[in-house]
C-alpha cells in the first residue's frame, strides 16, 4: 500500500473493476486475477470483447492466461527488472503522454548535485548508513527546499511502521523547489529517471526474465500504446507482487509506468490493488494493524515526537495539501475514543495511546513469542498455523503462549496445534508438556450480523443481518463489547494512570435482543463522526475540528453515516456508470480516485471519449460522471498566493490533493525505506547473481529474521536449485476453514498438489498423478504431482531455470487435508510493511512421499546437510 | 441488467428455452457446479484427486449435474474450460426409455425427472447418448434413483433463472428463450471467425435422431476432443427395427416350429 | 372431487387428452405443487465474505432460518453473479463442521471440555487483565509509554469494519497493546 501511497497520495486502489469496460489495454501482473477475483473478472472480459489487450504475465500459466490475448512467463522475483523494461520503453521511444508528465507529475522537479542513484553507487542510493542497515531519507528530497519550512527528520529509520506512508503525510514539506518543463535539466527527475532505467532493455528482460525478447516487445507496444488524450490502459495486481522482499518497489514501478502514459485518475486507467479478504481494505483503513490509527494516522512512536499532542502534529501536519488538516483527524480521533473524559488540558487524552516502540507486526511478535515473551494471544478470523510463513515455527510458537483465545466458525489448525499438528505427529511437541491454555470461541458468520465491508475498490457495503448466530456463536462486536464492559469494571475498581485510557474510553452502546447484541450502526455512526452533546452525525471530514467539538472514528469515512437514519453504505439503488447510489466509497463517494487528472490544466476533458470530470465554467464548479476528487469550487487557473496553507496552497491543476505539492510523484523524495526510485534486487533465495549489481543481491532493507530456526538457502544453492512461488486456487480460499471444511468446496480440490513442468518431470523422475516431496531450508512437504506443459522451464542467463507451483490452502483439519506449503516459507519483512517473501525462494523436489513422524525431519536435515 | 438475471415468464408463456454455453469466456471456476449442488441439494459425491487437470469432478452423474472439462493444450500452451450439463434433447433418450413417466417434458421444453415416481430401473442410463443420467449410489441421499440436472424448474416457474447460469461470473453460461440463444450464438461465431479463431462452430446435432438439444454449445474443435458423441442417436430409433426384426423371428420361429410338426 | 381425481391421475389425463404420457399430464402431485424453495421467504441485503470484490448477496430466510444465498443482481460491483465459494455461502453458514459451543483445554490437558459462554468471558477478562498488570509499562525515561507486549492479537482482514473498530479501541487505546496485526500486512 505504500507504493501507491507515496506515488499518489492515497494508499489504496485507485479505481473498479467495472471502470475496467473503459480501457484499451489491461496489464494483469503479480496476480491471478480470473481465479482469484472471479466475479471481478467479468469486466475484463468485457474490455476484452471490446477489443481490449488483456496481458497477463506471470510465472505460471493459469486460468487468467487462458483468457488473455498475450501471455508472458516469468521468472518469479523478476518483476521491477521486467516493470523497468516497459519504463524504459516508453522513455526510450518518447511514448510518454508528455502534458500530462509535465503538468502532474514531479518528473521536472530537480534534485541536488549530492543525491546518488543507484546507478552510480553500485546498487545503493545515497544516504545508506551501513551500520544501522538504513537509509536517511532526508538524502533523496529536491533543489531549494526551503531550509526554515524543512520538517524534522523523517524517523522511519528509527521506528519503522510502514503504513502511515500511504498518506504522505511525513513528507517533508516540499512544495517550493527548483523544476524544468523541459525535462531537459541532466538532473530533472526525468533525466534521472532515464539514467536509471537505461539498463532495463529488451535483451535485458529477455536473459533475466526468461521472457523472449518478441514477446516482451509485442506486449510493450501493446500496452505503451493505451495511453494519451484518447486511450487508456490499467494495471491490476495483487500479492504476485507484494509477497515480495521489494515488494512496495514493485508497485511503484507500475505507479511510474502508469504516471509517465498518463494513466492516474482517467476512465480505464489507474492501478488496481487487487486486495484478498472480503475487508481487507476496511482492516487497514480502520486498522488491527501495530503502526497505524484509524485513516493511517500514525501510531505514536515512543520519543519526543510524541511527547505531546503538539510535537505529534508539528511532525505529521504538512503545512500544504490536505494533510494540513491532520490535527483535525487526530483530535477527533481522540474525542471519538475518550469523549468527554478527553479534554485540552490533558491533550484531548493523546497520552493515553500506547508508544510504538519497535516492529510490533505479525513476524516480529510471533518470534518473541517463539522466544517465550508474549503470554497471551487473540486470534480472530486468521489461521497462522497454516497461512503465516514458515508456518513450524508458527505452530510452535503458539506451545509458547500462556493463554490463547481463537475465534472462527470452525476448529481451524490454530486451534488444535498441541494434538493435532505435524509437530506433534513428528514429536517435536508433546501434547501433555503444552502448557497453553486454550479457548476456542464459535464465530458468527456474516449474514447473522450487522455491519459493514470494505472491499478492493474502498466501497462500504453494509450487510444485514438474516438470523441469529446458532447456539454460543456470537459477532465479533459482540465479543468485544462484552469483553469490554468486563475490562472497563476492571478499571473502574482502580482508577491509577494506567486504566486512565480504559476508564476513559467511550463505550456506551445500547444492545439488543436476548443475546445482548450490540447495534452495529452505532458504531458505524461513531466512525462516521459526530458533534455536540446529542451527537449529531457530521456531513464529511470536511466538518472535522482540531478544537474538541467533534468526535470521529474514521476520517477517511466520515460521510459514510451523515444524517440520523442515512446508512450510505446501505444504498442500493445504483444511479450511475459508476455505481453512485450503492454502497459509499471512502474518500467522499469519490469512485475514481485523483479523478482532476482526467481534465487538462485548463480543467477541459483531455477528450470527449476520455471524459471523466471537468470544469464547468458558466456554474463555476466540478463536474461529471465522478464525484470530483477535488475542491468543487476551485477553479482551474487558481495559483495560490505565497504561504498559502492547507488545501488553498494547492494550484487549481494540481490533481494529487494529498501531497504537498499536488502532483503524482516519480520520484518519491520521502517515505519509503528502501529507494526513492525502484531498482532491480534479487529474492532473498536467489538462483542467481544480481545481473545488474553485483554488490548488491538483495534489497538491503529487508530483513531475513535469520535465525536457527528461520534460515536461508544460498543464492544460488545446489541443495535448492529450483525456484518455487505460492498461489491461491479459485475452489479455495486462503488456508481453507471457509472452503476445506464445506462438500461442496472440498470435493473441487480435495488434495494439496504441486504444479510442475515435463521437464522437471523428467529431470527428477516424478510421474504425473504420483507424488512428490518439496523441501526448503525451512521445512518438508508432499503433494500429489500434477505435471503439466503450463509450467515452463525458463533460459535464464544462458542456463535453464526451473519453476515449481504450490498452493497452499491445505492444512491438518476439515473434509480434505494435506501438508501446508508455508512450511516451506521464511519469515522476512519487506522494509515498509513487512510482508513476507512467499514467492520466488528456493526449493527441491524428490520423488515419492515423505517419511513419516519424525523420519520426515531427519531427511530434511540430511537433505541440509548435503555439502555444495 | 442481462437476461441471466432477469425475471421472466416462460413457463407461463410455453416458451422453450435454453442454455448456450461459450467457453471463450470461461474462466473454468466451476460456480456453476456449486450453483447447482447449493440450490438444488445434490449432495457431494467424492472427495478424490483425479490429476488430470483441474477436473476432479470427473462427469455427470446422479450427483453432479454441472461439471467443468478442462483441456490443456500445447505448441502454443493453451487451456480451454466448457461447462457440460444435460442437453435436454429435443429427443430424449432418458425421457422415452422411461417405464414409469417418472421424466416428462414441461412447458418449457426441459427434461425433468420426478423423483417421487422414479423407480431407479435404470432404463433411462442406457437411453442417454451422452452419459448424463445415472443412478444415484449409496451412501447418497435418493441412492438409487436417478438424477439429473432439472433444469431449475422450480426456480423458472417462479420466473428466476437455473442457478448456474445466475451464478457464471462471465456468462459462459447463457439462459434464455432458445430461439434467441440460437440467434446470439451464430452472430458469436461469425465474430471468432472474423478473429481468426477459425475452428468456432456450434455443437447442435439437429441431424440425428436426437434432433438438437437444448443445452447447446460453442466449441473450438471437433467435438469428440471435447468428450462429446459427434452423432448421437436417441437408441429409441432402433426400435422400429428391432421390433421389426422380433416380429419376423417370431414368425420365422412359428413357421419353423410348424414345419417341425409337419415334418414329423 | 371425481374431476379433482381425473385431473391428478396421469392416466386419465392421457387418455382424456390424447396425450403420450411424456408432457404436463405425467406430472405427480408433488410436481403440479412445485415452487422455489425461497418463495415468499424474506431476503437480506448482504456482501459475499470471502474475496474482497465485494459480490452482492440476497440471504434468504424464512422463520428464522437460513433458505437459501444468492447473488444480487442490482449489484453494479457483481450483476448479480457469484464465484464458487460466493454460491457455496449457504453451506458455509449450515454445514455440519461449524462449531456453535466453546471448546475449552485446560492447560497440559489432552482433550478439548464445553465451557459456558459467560464464564469463558470471565476468565478471558481475568487472564488479560492478570496479564496486563504484570507486564503493562507506564512511562520510561519520564515519557509516557502506556504499553505492553505481552498480550497479542491477530486477525481483521474477515471482519467488519465496526469490529475490527472495537478491536483496535479496546485492545490499543483501552488497554495499551501493541502488538496487533492482521492479513492485510500480511
Amino acid at each position: 500500500m505504500p507504493g501507491l501511497g507515496t506515488s499518489f497520495g492515497r494508499g489504496g486502489a485507485t479505481t473498479a473493476p467495472s471502470d475496467l469496460v473503459n480501457s484499451e489495454a489491461i496489464l494483469i501482473m503479480g496476480s491471478n486475477m480470473a481465479e482469484n477475483h472471479p466475479v471481478g473478472f467479468q469486466w475484463v472480459i468485457e474490455a476484452r470483447e471490446r477489443g481490449a489487450h488483456v496481458i497477463h504475465v506471470d510465472p505460471r500459466f493459469s486460468r487468467t492466461s487462458a483468457m488473455a490475448t498475450i501471455w508472458a512467463p516469468l521468472r518469479a522475483g523478476s518483476d521491477v527488472l521486467f516493470l523497468g523494461g516497459l519504463i524504459n520503453y516508453v522513455l526510450d521511444r518518447g511514448k510518454e503522454f508528455r502534458e500530462y508528465v509535465v503538468h502532474y507529475t514531479n518528473a521536472s522537479a530537480i534534485l541536488p548535485v549530492d543525491v546518488q542513484d543507484s546507478e552510480e553507487l553500485g546498487g545503493l542510493f545515497s544516504g545508506w548508513d551501513a551500520k544501522s542497515a538504513k537509509y536517511d531519507p532526508n538524502t533523496w528530497s529536491f533543489q531549494r527546499s526551503p531550509a526554515a519550512d524543512r520538517k524534522p527528520p523523517s524517523d522511519a529509520t528509527q521506528n519503522p511502521g510502514g503504513h502511515t506512508k500511504e498518506s504522505g503525510a511525513r513528507a517533508a514539506d516540499l512544495a517550493d523547489y527548483d523544476r524544468d518543463p523541459t525535462l531537459e535539466h541532466p538532473r530533472c527527475v526525468y533525466q534521472v529517471l532515464k539514467r536509471h532505467f537505461a539498463r532495463y532493455t529488451p535483451d535485458m528482460v529477455e536473459q533475466y526474465c526468461g521472457v523472449p525478447k518478441e514477446r516482451f516487445l509485442e506486449i510493450a507496444e501493446a500496452y505503451c500504446s493505451a495511453s494519451g488524450s484518447e486511450k487508456t490502459g490499467a494495471i491490476c495486481y495483487a500479492v504476485g507482487w507484494t509477497q515480495h522482499s521489494t515488494g512496495v518497489q514493485i508497485i511503484r514501478s507500475a505507479a511510474i509506468l502508469q504516471l509517465l502514459l498518463g494513466n492516474i485518475g482517467r476512465p480505464g486507467g489507474g492501478i488496481l490493488a487487487l486486495r484478498g479478504h472480503a475487508s481487507i481494505q476496511g482492516s487497514t483503513d480502520i486498522p488491527t494493524l501495530f503502526d497505524i490509527l484509524p485513516g493511517y494516522l500514525a501510531m505514536p512512536k515512543f520519543g519526543p515526537d510524541s511527547s505531546t499532542l503538539a510535537a505529534y502534529i508539528n511532525r505529521y501536519r504538512d503545512r500544504t495539501g490536505w494533510w494540513s488538516n491532520f490535527d483535525k483527524y487526530i483530535v477527533s480521533l481522540l474525542k471519538a475514543y475518550y469523549g468527554d473524559a478527553a479534554t485540552r488540558e490533558n491533550d484531548w487524552g493523546f497520552g493515553w495511546l500506547p508508544r510504538v516502540t519497535g516492529d510490533h507486526s505479525h513476524q516480529a511478535y510471533w518470534l518473541d513469542m517463539m522466544d517465550g515473551k508474549v503470554e497471551g494471544l487473540f486470534v480472530m478470523g486468521q489461521n497462522p498455523a497454516v497461512a503465516a510463513p514458515n508456518a513450524r515455527l508458527e505452530r510452535k510458537a503458539l506451545a509458547m503462549l500462556k493463554w490463547l483465545v481463537v475465534r472462527d466458525m470452525v476448529e481451524v489448525e490454530t486451534a488444535s496445534f498441541w494434538y493435532d499438528s505435524p509437530e506433534v505427529e513428528r514429536g517435536e511437541l508433546r501434547t501433555e508438556e503444552i502448557g497453553t491454555e486454550v479457548f476456542l470461541l464459535p464465530a458468527a458468520g456474516h449474514a447473522e450480523k450487522d455491519g459493514c465491508f470494505t472491499n478492493t475498490q474502498r466501497l462500504l457495503q453494509w450487510h444485514e443481518k438474516a438470523v441469529d448466530p446458532p447456539g454460543d456463536a456470537r459477532s465479533e462486536t459482540w465479543f468485544m463489547y462484552h469483553l469490554g464492559t468486563r475490562l472497563k469494571e476492571k478499571a473502574e475498581r482502580d482508577p491509577g494512570p494506567r486504566n486512565a485510557g480504559l476508564n476513559a474510553l467511550t463505550w456506551d452502546y445500547s444492545v439488543t435482543g436476548v443475546q445482548r447484541e450490540p447495534r452495529v450502526e452505532e458504531i458505524l455512526q461513531e466512525i462516521n463522526g459526530y458533534t455536540g452533546p446529542d451527537r449529531t452525525p457530521v456531513g464529511g471530514f470536511g466538518e472535522l475540528k482540531a478544537d474538541g467539538s467533534t468526535a470521529c472514528g474514521c476520517w477517511i469515512y466520515s460521510g459514510v453515516f451523515p444524517r440520523l437514519g442515512e446508512n450510505r453504505a446501505g444504498e442500493r439503488h445504483s444511479r450511475s456508470a459508476y455505481g453512485h447510489g450503492w454502497g459509499f466509497a471512502w474518500p467522499a463517494d469519490r469512485r475514481v480516485l485523483y479523478n482532476r487528472a482526467s481534465a487538462r490544466p485548463d480543467g477541459s476533458p483531455w477528450s470527449e471519449r476520455k471524459k471523466l470530470v471537468w470544469w464547468d465554467a458558466l456554474s463555476r464548479e466540478w463536474t461529471g460522471l465522478d464525484t470530483p476528487d477535488f475542491t468543487k469550487t476551485k477553479p482551474p487557473d487558481y495559483q495560490p498566493p505565497h504561504d498559502a496553507e492547507g488545501d488553498a496552497g494547492l494550484a487549481g491543476d494540481k490533481p494529487f490533493i494529498m501531497h504537498p505539492d499536488g502532483v503524482g510523484w516519480i520520484w518519491v523524495p520521502d517515505g519509503l525505506a528502501d529507494g526513492p526510485l525502484p531498482t532491480h534486487y534479487e529474492p532473498l533465495e536467489s538462483p542467481i547473481a544480481n545481473p545488474l549489481y553485483p554488490a548488491q543481491q538483495i534489497n538491503p532493507a529487508a530483513l531475513k529474521m535469520e535465525r536457527p530456526d528461520n534460515q536461508y538457502a544460498r543464492s544460488p544453492d545446489p541443495r535448492f536449485p529450483y525456484v518455487m512461488t505460492t498461489y491461491r486456487l479459485t475452489e479455495h480460499h486462503t488456508a481453507g476453514g471457509m472452503s476445506r471444511t464445506l462438500p461442496h468446496l472440498a470435493e473441487l480440490q480435495p488434495e494439496f498438489f504441486c504444479e510442475i513442468s515435463p521437464e522437471l518431470a523428467a529431470e527428477r523422475d516424478i510421474e504425473s498423478g504420483g507424488w512428490l516431496t518439496i523441501m526448503t531450508m525451512r521445512g518438508i512437504v508432499e503433494a500429489r504431482a500434477l505435471v503439466t506443459p503450463r509450467m515452463r522451464p525458463l533460459r535464464i542467463d544462458g542456463k535453464t531455470v526451473h519453476q515449481v507451483g504450490v498452493p497452499y490452502h491445505w492444512g491438518s483439519r476439515g473434509l480434505v487435508t494435506g501438508d501446508s506449503a508455508n512450511d516451506l516459507l521464511a519469515i522476512s519483512e519487506e522494509p515498509n510493511v513487512r510482508i513476507m517473501e512467499a514467492k520466488g525462494l528456493l526449493c527441491d523436489v524428490l520423488p515419492g512421499r515423505r517419511p513419516r513422524g519424525a523420519a520426515a525431519l531427519d531427511l530434511w536435515r540430511t537433505h541440509m546437510s548435503h555439502s555444495s | 441488467m442481462t437476461s441471466n438475471q432477469a425475471h421472466h415468464n416462460y413457463v407461463a408463456e410455453g416458451r422453450t428455452v435454453g442454455f448456450f454455453t461459450d467457453p471463450t469466456v470461461c474462466i473454468g471456476c466451476k460456480a456453476c457446479e456449486v450453483a447447482c449442488k447449493e440450490w438444488n441439494e445434490v449432495p457431494e459425491d467424492g472427495l478424490i484427486w483425479t490429476g488430470h487437470s483441474y477436473d476432479n469432478s470427473g462427469s455427470l452423474g446422479g450427483a453432479t449435474w454441472r461439471h467443468v472439462k478442462f483441456r490443456e493444450t500445447e505448441n502454443p500452451v493453451g487451456w480451454t474450460f466448457l461447462s457440460d450439463v444435460c442437453k435436454h434433447c429435443e429427443h430424449a433418450g432418458c425421457l422415452e426409455a422411461c417405464p414409469t413417466g417418472a421424466i416428462f417434458r414441461t412447458e418449457v421444453s426441459s427434461v425433468y425427472v420426478q423423483d417421487d415416481v422414479c423407480n431407479g430401473c435404470g432404463y433411462c442410463i442406457v437411453g442417454c447418448p451422452f452419459g448424463v443420467i445415472d443412478r444415484r449410489p449409496q451412501p447418497l441421499p435418493g441412492a438409487g434413483g436417478a438424477f439429473k440436472c432439472t433444469f431449475c424448474y422450480d426456480r423458472q416457474i417462479d420466473g428466476l433463472t437455473p442457478a448456474c447460469a445466475k451464478a457464471c461470473p462471465t456468462e459462459s453460461i447463457q439462459f434464455g428463450p432458445l430461439d434467441e440463444l440460437h440467434a446470439r450464438a451464430d452472430k458469436r461465431v461469425a465474430e471468432l471467425h472474423a478473429r481468426g479463431v477459425a475452428d468456432a462452430r456450434i455443437y447442435n446435432p439437429v441431424d440425428t435422431s436426437v434432433g438438437g438439444i437444448h443445452a447447446f454449445f460453442l466449441l473450438l474443435g471437433p467435438p469428440e476432443e471435447f468428450g462429446l458423441p459427434p452423432r448421437p442417436e436417441v437408441p429409441t430409433v432402433y426400435l422400429r427395427g428391432a421390433w421389426l426384426s422380433a416380429a419376423m423371428t417370431s414368425v420365422l420361429a412359428l413357421a419353423g416350429a410348424c414345419l417341425a410338426f409337419a415334418l414329423l | 372431487m371425481f374431476t379433482q381425481l381425473l385431473d391428478g391421475w396421469p392416466l386419465a389425463q392421457q387418455i382424456l387428452h390424447g396425450r403420450d404420457g411424456t408432457g404436463l399430464e405425467a406430472r405427480s402431485a408433488r410436481t403440479r405443487a412445485l415452487s422455489p424453495k425461497n418463495h415468499g421467504a424474506e431476503f437480506a441485503r448482504s456482501v459475499c465474505p470471502y474475496c474482497a470484490v465485494g459480490c452482492g448477496q440476497l440471504v434468504y430466510h424464512r422463520d428464522g432460518k437460513l433458505v437459501s444465498i444468492e447473488g444480487d443482481a442490482e449489484s453494479p460491483v457483481s450483476r448479480g453473479r457469484l464465484c464458487p465459494k460466493g454460491s457455496n455461502s449457504f453451506e458455509l453458514l449450515t454445514h455440519a463442521g461449524r462449531q456453535t459451543r466453546i471448546k475449552y483445554r485446560k492447560p497440559y490437558s489432552t482433550r478439548w471440555e464445553t465451557l459456558d459462554l459467560e464464564d469463558a468471558m470471565d476468565m478471558i477478562a481475568d487472564r488479560m487483565w492478570d496479564t496486563r498488570e504484570r507486564t503493562f509499562v507506564e512511562e520510561r525515561d519520564g515519557q509516557s509509554l502506556m504499553q505492553t507486549t505481552a498480550m497479542a492479537h491477530l486477525g481483521g482482514a474477515t471482519l467488519d469494519n465496526e469490529e475490527n473498530y472495537l478491536i483496535k479501541k479496546l485492545f490499543a487505546a483501552g488497554l495499551g497493546m501493541v502488538c496487533i496485526s492482521n492479513q492485510a500486512r500480511i
